[in-house]
């Protein structure tokens, strides 16, 4: 953005100030009726009953124990999601074998399928008709209207996040550096601490962000797999839903504000990322 | 074999970054999408053709297409409105509305799903003032567009904020020192340049709306034959646990999305090529 800012626009045929204002503030109210008052309302609706109805809302064991599933959902997927990521990218983007492009178009596939199958095919594969149905019954495992199938379904709805952004990003830094500090003698070790990590980090944490973000709120795959049941295996987006369908709106909106700020927080770190890059947002 | 499959490197670390990629993506995507597609060719096809024929799951088709290929438009029109806006002029607060373009992707679906139900009721801040004039929002089908635009909108912004960005200004110069009027630069020159982003865009958005869930359910209101889209279809399905329907209308949305994402990437292709070349 910054570049656009110092590029001279001419002023012959710069547009009259008079279109400028009124489609900036066409534009602006735009954004404003469809972006931003949503978000709004989410705060105003959440004190609704005063700071008391909210602190009651947030600190109910259900909200609490919700939070918890949340953080141990995220604490499982991001990691994982975050060594593939790295691995991934490492294979895609420094070296080049038959089948990358379709290994690239693999990767992105969670992308493109829609949050209640994502859900559905691990009921197919770990439900009491699926693949391991019998097999998991007689060994009594549960997984899927249990923690580990909300797990594996954030999983596979956050899978791309890291690898994505890590392969646009190692693409463009090709493979001279690692190759030099080989040269001159690094072990793969050293040159990967000292010279790959350093180059990355800051597109890994942009990656990390986004995949925390989407795992944090994820809602379609995790309702189909979730057993529903209150303080057992509900995330907080499940949480709010259930809030809602009571009645209990403020409640709901309490819950769904903590959502909100880390949306926000998500989208603050995710601008300052791109600003150290100086990349553009894909 | 080796040789022949990749290109020598002094670079370490290929095969096991190469395998566990694949052991994992197989693990995670592969083989549990593949179920999918295993347990639809289990039944029979006379009744998967019963199942996604029945006249419930092509009213969804009709809400789902219908409400993601308008909210797709309302998201090319207004999104390209706000790329121009952002790329071309300048006004304070600019780089905090620039940010809060990617909302839609940050907030989770279900708290966006109840926001704009709040905002569209009958008695909500927006709906109040629709009522009057006669027009319902939530729990109609209108209200399924208006979650879909939100989660569509920026989709196009980015795919056009970087075109635009980047499109080289001397031909409009040009274009208007040789005597065309305003309305003829945009028409001839802009518009021609941005077209294929405006594409990606729409189809970005469209391929999300067809799946989504959480921001739409709320606001559907979910009556049958009315405002029921198709991925709700699939839960009530499964609910039911009626797994040959399930997976049956999902191989449907699946098997649409595919081919959307295939031709996505040849229009991201051709962008590309496009601008390398610009």
């Amino acid at each position: 953005m910054s570049t656009l800012a110092v590029q001279a626009v001419p002023a012959v045929k710069r547009d009259p100030i008079a279109l400028q204002l009124g489609l900036t503030t066409l534009a602006l109210l735009a954004l404003g009726l469809f972006i931003v008052l949503p978000l709004v309302a989410v705060f105003v609706q959440a004190f609704a009953k005063g700071w008391e109805g909210y602190r009651v809302a947030v600190q109910s064991p259900e909200t609490l124990s919700a939070i918890y599933l949340s953080l141990l959902t995220v604490g499982i997927a991001v990691p994982l999601n975050t060594v593939f990521g790295i691995a991934a990218a490492w294979a895609v983007t420094k070296f080049q074998f038959t089948g990358k492009n379709i290994l690239v178009t693999l990767i992105d596939i969670p992308f493109g399928v829609s949050p209640v199958i994502s859900g559905l095919i691990y009921v197919l594969v770990f439900g009491a008709q699926g693949w391991f149905g019998n097999w998991l019954s007689d060994h009594d495992i549960q997984i899927v209207f249990a923690v580990p199938g909300i797990i594996l379904a954030t999983t596979f709805v956050t899978f791309p996040f890291v690898a994505r952004e890590l392969i646009s990003l190692m693409e463009s830094q090709g493979t001279d550096e690692e190759e030099a500090a080989l040269v001159l003698g690094a072990s793969g070790r050293q040159m990967f601490w000292k010279i790959t990590l350093p180059n990355i980090k800051w597109g890994l944490l942009y990656g990390v962000v986004l995949c925390t973000a989407r795992a944090l709120g994820e809602f379609g795959a995790v309702s189909v797999v979730s057993g529903h049941i209150r303080g057992q295996t509900n995330t907080l987006p499940l949480h709010v839903e259930i809030l809602y369908n009571e009645y209990n709106y403020s409640g709901a909106f309490a819950v769904a504000s903590l959502l909100s700020v880390i949306a926000v927080i998500s989208l603050a770190l995710k601008t300052f990322v791109e600003r150290r890059t100086g990349q553009e947002s894909p | 074999m080796q040789t022949s499959f990749r290109r020598p490197s002094i670079l370490p670390g290929f095969w096991p970054a190469f395998i566990y990629t694949i052991i994992y993506l197989s693990l995670i995507v592969l083989i549990p999408l593949s179920a999918e597609f295993f347990k639809t060719a289990t039944s029979s096809w006379d009744h998967i053709w019963t199942v996604v024929t029945s006249p419930q799951v092509v009213a969804s088709y009709r809400l789902s297409f219908g409400a993601s290929i308008a909210a797709g438009l309302i998201s090319v029109i207004v999104g390209f409105l706000v790329a121009w806006v952002l790329v071309r002029y300048e006004f304070p607060g600019k780089a905090l509305v620039d940010a809060l373009v990617d909302l839609p992707f940050a907030l989770p679906t279900a708290v966006a799903g109840i926001a704009l139900t709040s905002l569209y009721a009958e008695n909500g801040w927006i709906g109040q003032y629709l009522a009057p004039l006669g027009i319902k929002i939530a729990f109609t089908p209108l209200g399924v567009i208006v979650a879909l635009t939100f989660i569509g909108l920026p989709f196009v912004i980015r795919s056009v904020q970087p075109v635009l960005a980047d499109a080289d200004q001397e031909l409009e110069e040009a274009a208007s020192s040789l005597g065309a009027t305003r309305w003829q630069v945009f028409t001839r020159v802009i518009f021609p340049l941005i077209r294929p982003a405006l594409l990606t865009g729409f189809s970005l958005a469209f391929a999300r709306a067809l799946g989504e869930y959480g921001s739409v359910i709320f606001i559907a209101g979910n009556l049958p034959m009315k405002t029921e889209i198709t991925p709700l279809l699939i839960v009530t399905n499964l609910e039911q646990y009626d797994y040959a329907g399930a997976t049956a209308i999902a191989a449907v949305l699946l098997i649409t999305s595919f081919i959307l994402l295939l031709g996505i990437n040849v229009l991201q292709r051709r962008t590309r090529k496009f601008m390398e070349a610009a």
